[in-house]
């Protein structure tokens, strides 16, 4: 009985795993495909990753996603890393309330958070342009006019990441003894110098999780970028979308492998990271 | 004796309104061994806070050597701390914990420059302070892989490194288990005097204030309630609230009769106690050990036994005197339900003045549900953490 239970048990999770699993493999074995259907198999080849790197228009596309989801990790984790020590400092009957704002953004609908950006931006940007349109009539004066582009992309990334920054920064804080940092300064450090040498060691690993997932969200995303980049600036995961609308071509099975390995690549990083930790804190406590 | 180092003046704290401190005027001499003792959410680590500028008083001033300081950051005092809990700095060795202060760069008072210690003064230095706190060869050992008692010491190692003139300690010994405590108290001690420090030491415990300090001073509710040397404070508690909290106290309503004659339960007795108005109400404190227990014939007053409990060098006995319970300790076994007399000498009596404290201490009637409180050796100190964080919170 519990012998045939188990059959059925292994039999489903290989289901699952296989529904999880297939349609990737699939990607990922055609995209090596020779002939240009994705249906036949016509023999190995590394002719789409070819055409891939000919192609300009995902090259850029790969460029502007690498640099807006560098810069927005980069500016994302400074901000939110201070974020969290503001947190950490606040008293408790403003710290909840604000924790709770944090970790909406994260579970909100990303189409809410694309459109309510883009919503912003227009709004914000239409009554600038038509400030400096009264400004040229009235006083001859102008200024540059503001649209959509790299910059309201760069901005809309750093939004959406600062959340997952605080999420893994602020429990590393709160674990750290509370009189680190008194214990620094009472050494003879300044605040700024009791942060530098003492608090930021401690929360280092929990910084670097939070960068990596910030990285993952940004290279991925798609929903928020569609709405905020603007006419002329396109992310991979737009350019994949706007090449699926025309034809089905194999270099999406090519650029989609090359995504999926990137980002399988950082999630190892960070699991490995916290698997390592984990082992480092079992071990100070034993 | 010495010069006075510290003075708090008028100090009053309250964080929303909470006043935690309340008027408290202390000075601290130099060298001097300085204890302030009191229950949690006494205010203890509080002024112990304001000392160190890790706080700024609402109300009143901080000097020291004559310098008013309240607004002098803690890196710009020459006092060093050691933390509730010790606060080792986890990603550096025992060697760098104790070298982190000396590796600051400090500004020379004289040339206004900032003076960067050489690496072999750096060395030399750490190394003589692990010897005071006897770690040789502990250098580069983590602080992790250090038992409680070897973290404590790290602790004081790297407070004392910089030669401050004041210490200050936080309950530093209060997650240590009983022996070690004991043999740290005397280790403290010792280095005080090598060192010739003023040490400021925070704790709940009378007994390592008793044995440690030069002077006490007892806390409550955000008041000193007495200042003095542990024999003072001990012999000659100010109000119910001293006498109950420093050792085990009976605590009688009495009548001054006249000088050196008290009056409780309507029999007089003789004491040495002088000075109250005639007729005067008091609080009469007197302590377990001082009363001789006696055939009953022969005793000023008589009882019943109530409840023994054996506690190795003596008996605590409980005895019913016309209704009021007095814990009595000694050697001789009275079996419960027996009738004694006992006999207290002149100086067995300790007369204080009526206080807010009156009547709500030294009755042993619920002696058995208190009983766990009262001789709980094996304090938590979760619990005062608890209601320091609960502070920390407020502020």
């Amino acid at each position: 009985m519990s012998k045939k239970n188990s059959v059925w048990s292994r039999l489903f999770m290989a289901l699952v795993f296989l529904f999880l699993y297939a349609p990737i493999f699939l990607l990922i074995i055609f995209s090596f495909n020779e002939g240009n259907s994705s249906a036949i198999w016509k023999g190995f080849s590394l002719k789409w990753y070819g055409e891939l790197f000919q192609d300009r228009l995902i090259m850029q596309s790969v460029y502007t996603t690498l640099l807006v989801s560098v810069l927005a990790t980069l500016i994302a984790t400074v901000a939110g890393t201070f974020a969290s020590i503001g947190f950490y400092n606040m008293k408790r009957r403003w710290r909840e309330p604000l924790v709770t704002i944090n970790n909406i953004p994260m579970m909100n609908a990303d189409i809410v958070t694309g459109v309510s950006l883009c919503l912003l931006f227009v709004a914000a940007f239409g009554a600038w342009n038509g400030f400096v349109s009264w400004m040229e009539t009235t006083y001859r004066l102008t200024a540059p006019r503001l649209y959509q582009g790299f910059g309201t992309l760069l901005i809309a990334h750093i939004a959406f990441n600062i959340p997952y920054v605080i999420l893994s920064v602020s429990p590393k804080l709160r674990q750290m003894d509370k009189n680190l940092i008194d214990a620094a300064q009472d050494l003879g450090c300044t605040w700024m110098q009791a942060f530098w040498k003492v608090a930021l060691p401690e929360i280092k690993p929990g910084i670097i999780s939070g960068m990596l997932i910030a990285f993952t969200m940004s290279i991925d995303d798609f929903v928020i970028s569609y709405f905020t980049a603007g006419a002329t600036t396109s992310t991979l995961a737009m350019t994949i979308y706007s090449m699926t609308k025309k034809r089905v071509s194999p270099e999406i099975n090519a650029v989609s492998t090359l995504l999926f390995g990137a980002v399988l690549l950082l999630l190892v990083i960070v699991n490995v990271m916290e698997a390592h930790q984990a082992k480092q804190q079992a071990k100070k406590y034993s | 004796m010495s010069k006075e180092l510290i003075r708090l003046s008028n100090c009053t704290m309250a964080f929303d309104g909470d006043v935690v401190l309340d008027n408290i005027n202390l000075y601290i001499n130099d060298q001097e061994f300085l204890t302030l003792l009191g229950p949690s959410g006494c205010g203890k680590t509080t002024t112990l806070r304001i000392i160190g500028g890790f706080q700024t008083p609402t109300k009143g001033d901080v000097f020291f050597d004559g310098v008013r300081i309240n607004d002098v950051p803690p890196h710009k005092r020459a006092i060093n701390t050691v933390f509730q809990r010790y606060a080792l700095f986890p990603h550096l060795n025992v060697f760098e914990n104790i070298a982190f202060g000396l590796r600051i760069p400090k500004v020379d008072p004289e040339t206004k420059r900032k003076v960067k210690l050489s690496e072999e003064e750096i060395h030399e230095r750490v190394m003589e302070m692990l010897h005071v706190v006897n770690l040789n060869g502990f250098e580069k050992r983590s602080v992790s892989s250090l038992s409680g008692g070897q973290q404590q010491r790290v602790a004081i190692a790297r407070a004392l490194v910089n030669r401050p003139k004041v210490l200050l300690l936080d309950e530093p010994l209060g997650a240590l288990d009983l022996r070690l405590r004991k043999d740290m108290q005397n280790e403290l001690k010792r280095i005080q005097q090598a060192m010739g420090i003023t040490f400021i030491y925070v704790t709940h415990d009378q007994e390592e204030a008793l044995s440690m300090s030069d002077t006490v001073v007892v806390m409550d509710e955000g008041k000193i309630q007495q200042i003095g040397t542990p024999e003072d404070i001990y012999n000659e508690p100010k109000n119910a609230f001293v006498a109950d909290f420093i050792g085990e106290s009976n605590i009688i309503d009495g009548i001054m009769r006249a000088d050196g004659v008290v009056e409780i339960f309507n029999r007089r007795f003789q004491c040495l106690d002088k000075g109250f108005e005639k007729d005067e109400p008091v609080d009469v404190v007197i302590r377990p050990e001082d009363v001789d227990i006696v055939d009953e014939a022969a005793g000023q007053l008589k009882g019943t036994v109530t409840n023994v409990t054996f506690k190795g060098m003596h008996y605590d006995i409980i005895v019913d005197f016309y209704g009021f319970k007095w814990l009595i300790q000694t050697t001789d076994f009275c079996p419960e339900g027996s009738h004694i007399g006992i006999k207290i000498d002149p100086d067995g009596f300790h007369v204080m003045k009526k206080s807010q404290y009156s009547g709500m201490f030294g009755d042993y009637s619920s002696y058995s549900e208190e009983y766990d409180e009262i001789g709980d050796a094996t304090y938590d100190p979760e619990q005062e953490e608890d209601s320091r964080e609960a502070l920390d919170e407020e502020e």
